[in-house]
């Protein structure tokens, strides 16, 4: 008998009836230890130690008033063997060369929630494991970093942004929490919204809009077309025909993404900024050569917001950026799975990740490979930036304050 | 409804086959626990669809848990006895509808943090599974053959990454009638071996079909491809349709709904429906198709023969567009199809090294039209390289 598990709402199958019995946690600390090993070696990064506590704000000599810190999610899901094993770096030649000499890197981030992409980035924005529904169009259930950040600062609604590939994730912004929630939350973009909303789904553009590769059927609608346009024009100081035109220079939805993400650093400047990538998603697709294509386009572009971010005379010097995955893909090892293609099996790779950090008050050319959790996140921001992220569960990570 | 109050009457809405397996072990059935059993029922609801070496497993995982005392089943389920389980799940129909159960359950244990529980449970009993009931061993070593890179003159990256440590690579074969060869010693064998279900072929393009083997391919199945399509489209235009509902609707799907079920074998008929219903990709891209049908073929019929070929599959567009099912001819991506099948080789060998016999088992996978193959088996060296002339013949020697 096979046995058939598929991530909360997913409604697909893995199985589970073969294999022998594994430790996650051992194969969690080998993966840790693999990564840090490469990069170490071809990175030339050290390992880093006990670090004595001690004030990121001193140390980067800006007012945490100032401060600003942009996430981008590494997001679609990547495993090792196609990015930090050795036989996957030919595909993140700019994290490897250029970003993580720059950063601090965790080995071993681990995500012990739901592997869909919608609830997991979620609860990497609530620091709370959230269990809503993957596929619904409902709010977090637990303050978001954007409400937190927003309400103990007292900051306007135009200072946190998200800017998120799918039509699913357009109530990340905020929450339902009764003590937050409506107002309190980040401003989210949809750039495909937008670009449907610009040229009413015109052929030119098909190749951006494509959306929800976990259940490619199906893609839920979000309406305010008008409203859509009115962010564009008066936010973004995007004309419909400049915003078209550029579109159609653009080869995926990320790409589109980043194009949005340039424009609002130039015209809003938030200080909290949210970025969330979905093209190595592919991978449901089952087409192996679409997936490391997504990789590669991921890697660019991650070191082209990197380098956004030291020319913008808004961001440059007072910005602390984060890159982490919002979890990984299904092991080649677990027969439950069809490896590369789906994170259904809830196995220690699909659930072991990374993150780096770099930019203002952050070291750079460290590994540190202890065990830390994806809700983590949460919390080291507030510390950073000076709010309490109080019903969040996880805990600052002392390395980065 | 819990498992013990389960009665032989209520499971006459199952196939007569299943029917007739379940109610035999009522009483052992009825000491199970309910996140274990719907699993279960989930296989034996479909055990008259099922290849002859997928309803063996069934029937003697039956016997054995018939056979266990109350103390070893406590022992043997233990882990599945501890997962907590919704008012909800123990009122739904789990006997007339297992599948449906299994998804939501999927959804529960993912959503109460259990997943990793039930994870170790589900291990844990096919670990004592396969001790007490040991697979069948093949009645010949299983050979595994896969050709890629159909339609590509030239490529930059090495072929076979993956698979040249586990075997040796040759840069000098002779590709004149290479398929032909293959197909033919395919068909040698399942003369030789007459198993049912036991040699296959499967072919993301088309096929050149053979009595002898059972054979699966996707250009055959276009006009079941087209309709299934056009029942998509019509179901997420509905009113309050969402994914969950379409995957229950596909599920729901049989051969007949796609325009199959004339050709007088119901096994395969219900196995190519499931390909298309229940994989992800595979009614869009032909590589993905051509993958996941093999895997599901080796995990399912546990053949002793498997030439999968892999042809080109449609350039990436959006979803929607790919699953309008124009007449217009689809641009195709022979490059990256060769890239995805280069995967999918792999993949089909690690399937094929999870079937009992692993160890006598032979792969040879070759670029077809070219010069490169890679063969696996027990009497060929690991890690080597062979720049010297041979035939495919010479390899499927060497591997066999």
């Amino acid at each position: 008998m096979s046995f058939h598990i598929s991530p909360q709402g997913a409604k697909c199958r893995a199985r589970l009836a073969s294999g022998r019995a594994f430790a996650p946690v051992e194969l969690a600390r080998q993966l840790a230890w693999s990564r840090r090993e490469f990069i170490r070696s071809a990175a030339g990064v050290a390992l880093g130690g006990f670090l004595p506590p001690s004030s990121l704000i001193a140390r980067a000599g800006i007012p945490v008033s100032k401060r600003k810190v942009v996430v981008i999610t590494f997001g679609g899901g990547a495993r090792d063997q196609e990015t930090f094993a050795p036989e996957g770096q030919e595909n993140i030649p700019h994290l490897m060369r250029e970003l993580i000499p720059q950063s601090t890197f965790f080995t071993q981030v681990v995500n012990r929630g739901i592997l869909g992409h919608y609830v997991a980035t979620a609860s990497l924005a609530t620091g709370v494991y959230e269990t809503i529904n993957n596929f619904a169009s409902l709010p977090p259930e637990h303050p978001t970093v954007f409400e937190y950040f927003r309400k103990d600062l007292k900051r306007p609604a135009s200072d946190a942004w998200v800017v998120a590939p799918s039509n699913g994730f357009n109530r990340i912004g905020e929450s339902s929490h009764r003590s937050y929630g409506p107002g309190l939350g980040a401003r989210v973009i949809l750039p495909k919204h937008l670009l449907s909303a610009a040229t009413s789904g015109g052929t030119d553009y098909e190749h951006l809009l494509r959306d929800n590769y976990e259940t490619p059927f199906y893609t839920p609608e979000v309406g305010g077309s008008e409203f859509a346009l009115q962010q564009l024009g008066m936010m973004l100081k995007l004309s419909v025909d400049d915003f078209k035109a550029h579109a159609r220079t653009l080869s995926s939805p990320d790409e589109l993404s980043v194009y949005i993400v340039r424009q609002l650093m130039r015209q809003l400047a938030p200080s909290l900024l949210w970025i969330t990538m979905h093209d190595i998603d592919i991978a449901h697709s089952g087409a192996y050569s679409l997936y490391i294509d997504g990789i590669r386009r991921t890697d660019r572009l991650c070191a082209d917001l990197w380098k956004t971010i030291q020319s913008e005379p808004e961001y440059a010097g007072k910005t602390t950026l984060f890159i982490l995955p919002d979890f990984g893909r299904d092991s080649d090892d677990d027969s439950g799975g069809n490896g590369f293609q789906h994170h259904r099996t809830g196995d220690a790779l699909s659930r072991t990740t990374w993150m780096m950090a770099l930019g203002a008050g952050i070291r750079e050319g460290v590994v540190f490979d202890r065990s830390m959790e994806s809700t983590d996140l949460v919390p080291t921001l507030g510390s950073m930036l000076g709010f309490s992220a109080s019903l969040a569960q996880g805990k600052p990570i002392p390395e980065l304050l | 409804m819990l498992p013990s109050d389960l009665k032989p009457e209520q499971f006459n809405g199952y196939p007569p086959e299943a029917r007739k397996l379940v109610t035999a072990y009522v009483a052992a059935l009825q000491r199970l626990p309910l996140s274990f059993l719907p699993n279960l029922l989930r296989e034996a609801i479909e055990y008259d669809f099922k290849f002859p070496a997928e309803r063996r497993a069934l029937e003697k995982e039956l016997a054995n848990l018939s056979s266990l005392s109350a103390e070893q089943m406590k022992d043997w389920l233990l882990g599945f006895a501890q997962i907590r389980l919704s008012f909800q799940l123990e009122h739904s129909d789990w006997v007339d509808a297992p599948g449906q159960f299994v998804e939501q359950l999927s959804s529960y244990l993912w959503t109460t943090h259990q997943l990793d529980a039930f994870r170790i449970a589900a291990l844990a009993y096919a670990d004592r599974l396969r001790a007490a009931v040991p697979p069948e061993k093949p009645p010949a070593p299983r050979l595994g053959i896969t050709v890629i890179g159909q339609g590509v003159a030239t490529h930059d990256e090495p072929l076979f990454r993956k698979l040249r440590p586990h075997g040796a690579y040759f840069s000098g074969i002779q590709p004149e009638n290479g398929l032909e060869l293959l197909l033919h010693a395919v068909a040698a064998r399942a003369k030789a071996h007459p198993v049912p279900y036991g040699h296959w072929y499967i072919d993301g393009g088309q096929a050149a079909y053979d009595p002898a083997l059972t054979c699966v391919s996707y250009h055959a199945l276009e006009p079941a491809r087209a309709v299934l399509s056009a029942k998509i489209r019509a179901q997420i235009e509905r009113p309050g349709m969402g994914p969950e509902a379409l995957r229950t609707q596909l599920a729901q799907l049989r051969p007949a709904d796609l325009g199959l079920g004339l050709g007088g074998d119901a096994v395969l008929d219900r196995f190519q429906i499931k390909m298309l219903t229940e994989g992800s990709g595979t009614q869009v891209f032909s590589t993905t198709f051509a993958q996941w049908t093999a895997r599901e073929a080796l995990r399912r019929a546990q053949p002793l023969t498997l030439l999968v070929r892999f042809a080109p599959r449609q350039r990436q567009k959006p979803m929607n567009e790919m699953l309008s099912a124009g007449h217009d001819v689809a641009e195709l991506d022979p490059l990256g199809s060769l890239i995805d099948a280069d995967m999918g080789a792999y993949y089909n060998w690690l399937n094929l090294q999870r079937l009992p016999g692993a160890e006598q088992s032979s792969f040879l996978v070759w670029f077809e039209g070219h010069s490169e193959a890679l063969a696996i088996g027990p009497s060929l060296p690991r890690g080597t390289k062979s720049d010297a002339a041979f035939s495919l013949e010479h390899l499927l020697s060497w591997a066999s």
